[in-house]
């Protein structure tokens, strides 16, 4: 569905050249669901932006829907559904007009884009609102309207640019329901991008981690967490029988690195254990043999941040701009 | 963009023509619902003319005598001007309802669409247009009591050269919006400080042939000139090197609006 090679994208601003993303190689099979994953500026936007024609690559090609970005945007465009980061209705407009011009800016008749259009409204619970104006609905109204706009022309490929942002929990969870749905119905591909993990983690099946501008892993949400991250254990032991328990736990670590801290006749040890759901009874039980017992534990399975620390140092937290 | 030229990139898909015509309706079709859906501002669009014919002709007539008209009745000479007026004022707006969809995401959205880039400011600036054929009828119709003459098919003609016109000012426009983004002070900043000079050296509302020599020679250079002598040549029933000249001017100030203005949009979604 996707194929890019080596695609990058320059900027110059104030005689400064910004490499915001450095060819790029991206593969993408219908019926995926990817997330682009990374901080603000990481070049998630810019490489969207690349493969729905609405930027030309500096270098590099990609193939969209079957189609050249460069050589035939309006053909990628009339192929895929684009939802930007913005709200897509006109203010002073009708939701029923905006949805109906939608369709027809795709080529369907009026008749056809009418029906087209009612059928969405109503599986966005907006059918009641369809003759209000768009500026007099609500933050989580329009983001729906976003969506119904975006699938207007039953698009087998569909991109979202940040498609929750700013939106509350529920919210969230109810447009997740209903793309979710709409995969199901249509099977159509979805490539997303979003600087929150936890969405990332749930709603996607591949997440591509972008950072300055390039991809620094692309997997599963289980195995990045499984191969990069491992579950965070911790335990407290009495300070007396630390050093069988150092040693114990040094040979489990993932990386060999135990952290320790102590404190009122208390050691509290950190590591990161792979699999560490399976190897942390196992652990205590040793534990237990050598006459150390653990005083407490605890075992976090690991997230994407998590993940992304590991890659680059740096916390997606930290990086993202709120 | 630089680096960019370096490149062999296969050559891009150019819309035709039957495409691009049936892209303009649709983008003319969504601008004019607004109007539409809201009539009332169609009401006060039509009185505008109408009161500023009523209020600056007769103080024309007086004020600069009718020799200066080339033998024509004041209201003869001064109304083709009005006509031009208002395509100029509507049509260098047309940029500025874009701003407000360029603060939102929908001018992305549409942008998103296929549909071809050069329809997007057609199908604006003749929206823009398109209430002046009923207001230049209109105001025609009303000023035959007062001694107007309509020549209906000269009229209309001279209504679509201002369509020509009005596709490269509103594709100006339409560049002029994505140049300044967001920032509305610079659009009207600039709109305004090119709009008065360019109307007062066409001879729209004076005789230019009543000022000195060199506003004489600077009207030659405005494009605006040819456009109100072939309007008050039609208007008068003829059709001559006035009405060829100005549609020249029209022609030439569309293609220039229309390279500049697609230049912008591939510029601006860079």
């Amino acid at each position: 569905m996707i194929h890019t090679n080596k695609l990058s994208r320059t900027f110059v601003a104030r005689k400064e050249t910004v490499e915001a993303v450095k060819g790029v190689d991206i593969d993408v099979a219908p019926g995926e669901l990817v997330a682009f994953l990374g901080p603000n500026g990481a070049g998630k936007s810019t490489t969207l932006r690349m493969l729905t024609t609405l930027l030309k690559p500096t270098s590099g090609s990609a193939t969209v829907a079957g189609l050249d970005v460069v050589a035939d945007p309006a053909g990628v465009r009339a192929r895929i559904g684009y939802i930007g980061q913005g709200n897509g209705g006109g203010h002073s407009y009708r939701v029923i007009d905006e949805m109906v011009m939608q369709g027809r800016f795709y080529g369907m008749n009026t008749t056809d884009a009418k029906a087209r259009a009612d059928e969405l409204l109503k599986s966005l619970d907006l059918a009641d609102l369809a003759k209000r104006t768009v500026i007099k609905l609500s933050g989580g109204q329009r983001r729906r309207m976003d969506v119904a706009l975006g699938l207007m022309h039953s698009p087998r490929l569909l991109f979202l640019d940040e498609p929750s942002t700013g939106m509350d929990p529920q919210n969230r969870a109810n447009l997740w329901e209903h793309i979710m749905r709409m995969r199901a119905e249509h099977g159509t591909t979805i490539v997303l991008t979003t600087h929150y993990m936890d969405e990332a983690d749930s709603m996607s099946e591949r997440v591509i981690v972008i950072d300055h501008g390039t991809i620094i892993a692309d997997n599963t949400p289980a195995r990045l967490k499984a191969d990069l991250a491992g579950d965070l254990l911790a335990v407290e032991v009495a300070a007396a029988s630390a050093a069988e328990v150092r040693g114990l736990l040094g040979r489990a670590a993932a990386e060999g690195e135990v952290e320790e801290h102590a404190y009122d006749g208390v050691v509290r040890f950190r590591l990161r254990l792979s699999n560490g759901s399976r190897l942390a009874p196992e652990l205590l039980r040793r534990m237990h043999d050598a006459g150390a017992p653990a005083q407490s534990l605890e075992l976090k399975p690991p997230t994407l941040d998590d993940v992304f620390l590991e890659l680059t140092g740096r916390s997606l937290r930290e990086g993202a701009e709120v | 963009m630089p680096g960019q030229s370096a490149r062999t990139e296969p050559a891009e898909r150019k819309p035709g023509l039957d495409r691009i015509l049936r892209d303009v309706w649709y983008v003319f079709w969504r601008e004019m619902l607004l109007p539409l859906r809201d009539p009332f501002s169609l009401v006060f669009s039509l009185l505008q003319p109408l009161v500023f014919l009523g209020l600056f002709g007769p103080l024309l007539g007086s004020a600069v005598g009718a020799p200066a008209f080339g033998g024509q009745s004041t209201l003869q000479w001064f109304l083709p001007g009005v006509v031009v007026m208002i395509a100029l004022f509507g049509t260098s707006m047309t940029g500025s309802n874009l701003q407000y969809e360029l603060m939102t995401g929908s001018y992305e959205r549409i942008l998103a669409t296929p549909l071809s880039r050069s329809s997007l400011m057609i199908g604006r600036a003749l929206k823009e247009w398109a209430p002046l054929v009923v207001q230049g009828l209109l105001i025609s119709v009303v000023c035959i009591p007062f001694g107007f003459v309509l020549h209906p098919l000269h009229v209309l003609f001279g209504l679509i050269i201002l369509g020509i016109f009005g596709i490269g000012l509103g594709a100006l426009s339409y560049a002029l919006a994505l140049v300044s983004q967001t920032k509305e002070w610079i659009f009207w900043g600039v709109q305004q400080t090119l709009l008065f000079p360019l109307m007062i050296l066409s001879g729209i509302m004076l005789p230019i042939e009543a000022g000195p020599e060199w506003m004489r020679v600077a009207s030659l250079f405005n494009p605006l000139t040819y456009l109100v002598n072939a309007e008050r040549e039609l208007f008068a029933g003829a059709v001559g090197a006035d009405t060829l000249l100005g549609l020249l001017a029209a022609s030439v100030t569309a293609a220039v609006g229309l390279v500049v203005g697609v230049r912008a949009i591939n510029r601006n979604i860079s």
